[in-house]
């Protein structure tokens, strides 16, 4: 995958901002809830393969809880 | 030719690894990391003071990893005057929320911008008084529900929303005022800009810096995260206009 | 250093807590003690102090908690009405542990009240008078020299405690006119380094929290007690008051401030006339001088107590001799002109032979 994101399951409480700011619809609400009681977001690999890495997602997200990363080509 | 991921997106260094007690939606998660993007821009993590005021980011010194000096309900510009001009040489800050800057408090901000202390103010307008359970804040809009106000306000009994950023454009003192949101990655963005910039204005010895950041309380308000961020764009920002107030850094 | 100076006591005030090393002064203009900014505003520039005038008496208590969080030593002077304005940032000071000296020229009250002196902010200094069940040192001077040298003790208690320390003067002290010894300000040596305040080079290690707030478990309980368990440390060790002639008295008479100097005199007035009779006169209100009581007025002599308010200090006096005849007269707020010694002097003929 060239880029990808982390969304960590702990810190995420669901609120699904991200998946409005996220310029692909790429992230979804999972189904299962989190140890906190939350359904948090998730990234499925299919739509990973997608991601462009522009961080609007974790631009928007108040928990700090997505790491965005952008493949670089290095000889 | 091989690829290597790169982070570009990351906690910043003054942010505790901390999870956050705010309500799901709720954006000073947001705010406190612009603030803390901001001291590692400029590298003052370690010199900086925060001042926490009374409401939900009463535990400022739970998430940045700063000198925190916790004052009483409204009363933050006055502490932070106080510790400004014993430590002119360290950056000093309040963060507050409109109960605490704009009922309580608007003596105390008011005059403190009007001595043009050399501080940086952080002020998070969500219409409504998060921690003590959604009643009527200063700027709560007019017919907005709250829970002093359950059948909406009415201005000609409980007065109109106060536009803090224009009514400290106003006072000489004012170095910088501006009004931002954080609903969209643009407007985001902006609001990092205009916070480093509020941050710059002290440490450039300008004058009193003051950014108004809208911002939501799904909670207070009976609404979805996603929802009460869309009420930032569709009732908020027309009614609390985004922009700069006053510019006087130059 | 040594010539004798005529100054007023509110000038004393300032003059010694300059002397005392006060930088930072935070204050408000009220009647009868704005000599004290004024004079402040004038001096501490040219110490390379800072002087705020501030927007209200609430502003600059929490400029006061401020610049004692970064280490500073600092004073706010206010009276009565500014002094209950107050109250909310004198009980954030002691719930955070913040050192500072804050002056009271009490006038009369309540609400506006008037601008004459009167005692009958008593219960409001000793007793808390902000929320939460803490205390506060509280020295009462009863002249011009007084003024000067008790807020100098009052620094020297606060930093030494960590316990904000008020000064509780009266319209009368503040107000006249009497001679003034100055000297140099020697600081005591077992003030320790406030290394739990904000210092100027920054934060090394640990973030620094100055707070009040207290949420988990247990913990403020733990807090509360370690307050109280200082209060007990300075009853111990830091009582002042003055005794005259009390070792053959038979009755003994209590005032403190403006009010123990008219005593004094009708003291004197009664031992001229054959009546034996002394004064007690505490200096630190908080902490109460118990045991001087217990010592010189509970082994059967009378004891009558006189202030310039409806009853405060009495009640005090009353618990730490409870087996003691103690009478009361005051002058209630608003008395105008002061007692005189021949008025006093007639209570205590009144009570000596009763």
């Amino acid at each position: 995958m060239a880029n990808k994101i982390i969304i960590d399951e702990m810190l995420c409480k669901g609120c699904a901002l991200c998946t409005v700011a996220c310029p692909q619809s790429l992230i979804t609400m999972a189904t299962e809830l989190n140890k906190h009681g939350f359904f948090p977001a998730v990234i499925s690999a299919e739509n990973l393969e997608r991601c462009s890495g522009c961080t609007l997602c974790a631009l928007v997200c108040p928990d700090v809880a997505i790491k965005v990363f952008r493949g670089v080509k290095v000889d | 030719m091989t690829t290597e991921m790169k982070q570009v997106f990351s906690r910043p260094d003054s942010l505790k690894d901390a999870a956050t007690h705010f309500c799901p939606g709720c954006q000073h998660g947001t705010i406190h990391r612009l603030v803390a993007e901001a001291m590692d821009y400029f590298g003052i993590k370690d010199q900086t003071i925060g001042v926490a005021s009374v409401g939900c980011s009463v535990f400022l010194y739970g998430y940045f990893d700063i000198d925190v000096i916790e004052a009483p309900h409204g009363r933050a510009p006055a502490v932070a005057t106080g510790a400004k001009r014993v430590h002119p040489g360290r950056p000093v800050f309040t963060y507050q929320g409109d109960g605490d800057l704009a009922a309580i408090g608007t003596a105390e901000i008011i005059h403190t911008a009007n001595r043009g202390e050399l501080l940086t103010v952080i002020f998070a307008n969500n219409t409504t008084y998060g921690m003590t359970g959604g009643q009527m804040a200063p700027t709560s809009l007019p017919g907005q529900k709250t829970s002093t106000t359950p059948v909406g306000r009415n201005v000609a009994t409980d007065g109109y929303p106060i536009k803090m950023a224009e009514l400290l454009s106003g006072l000489d003192g004012t170095a910088y005022s501006v009004r931002v949101a954080v609903d969209t990655p643009k407007h985001v963005m902006q609001a990092g800009k205009a916070i480093r910039k509020a941050f710059q204005t002290q440490l450039d010895g300008k004058g009193f810096a003051f950014v108004e950041v809208l911002s939501t309380c799904p909670t207070n308000w009976g609404m979805s995260p996603v929802a009460a961020n869309q009420r930032v764009a569709d009732e908020m920002i027309p009614y609390f206009p985004l922009g700069v107030y006053k510019d006087a850094t130059a | 250093m040594t010539k004798r100076l005529f100054v007023k006591g509110n000038e004393a005030i300032a003059m010694g807590a300059l002397e005392a090393g006060c930088r930072y002064y935070f204050g408000y203009p009220i009647t009868p003690q704005s000599d004290i900014p004024e004079y402040i505003s004038r001096e501490l520039p040219k110490l390379g102090g800072q002087f705020i005038q501030a927007e209200s008496e609430i502003a600059s208590i929490n400029m006061l908690l401020g610049a004692s969080s970064c280490g500073a030593r600092a004073m706010t002077s206010s009276s009565s009405p500014g002094i209950s304005l107050k109250q909310e940032g004198i009980s954030y000071m002691a719930g955070s542990e913040c050192p500072g000296v804050i002056v009271n020229v009490c006038r009369s009250g309540p609400g506006l009240g008037g601008i004459d002196a009167s005692q009958a902010d008593y219960f409001q200094a000793v007793k808390g008078g902000g929320h939460g069940g803490y205390h506060i040192i509280v020295l009462a001077p009863d002249s011009v020299q007084e003024m000067y040298d008790l807020v100098m003790l009052a620094f020297d208690m606060s930093d030494r405690y960590r316990v904000p320390a008020m000064i509780l003067a009266d319209a009368v002290i503040g107000q006249m006119k009497e001679g003034l010894t100055q000297h140099r300000y020697v600081a005591p040596d077992d003030l320790a380094p406030k290394d739990w305040a904000l210092i100027g080079e920054g934060k090394a290690g640990e973030q620094k929290v100055v707070k009040s707030l207290y949420l988990g478990d247990g913990e403020l309980e733990a807090h509360n007690n370690k307050l109280h368990a200082k209060y007990a440390v300075m009853q111990e060790k830091e009582v002042r008051f003055e005794a005259v002639e009390l070792d053959d008295a038979e009755l003994v008479v209590t005032a403190y401030g403006s009010t123990a100097r008219i005593a004094k005199t009708a003291v004197r007035l009664a031992r001229e006339q054959g009546l034996k009779v002394g004064l007690l006169r505490p200096i630190t209100l908080f902490p109460f001088p118990n045991a001087a009581y217990q010592k010189y007025a509970s082994n059967g002599q009378k004891v009558l107590c006189f202030e310039l308010n409806n009853g405060q200090m009495v009640d005090d006096v009353r618990l730490a001799i409870p087996r003691s005849e103690v009478a009361f007269y005051g002058r209630a707020p608003g008395a105008g002109s002061l007692p005189t010694p021949e008025e006093f002097l007639a209570q205590i003929c009144k009570h000596y032979e009763a």
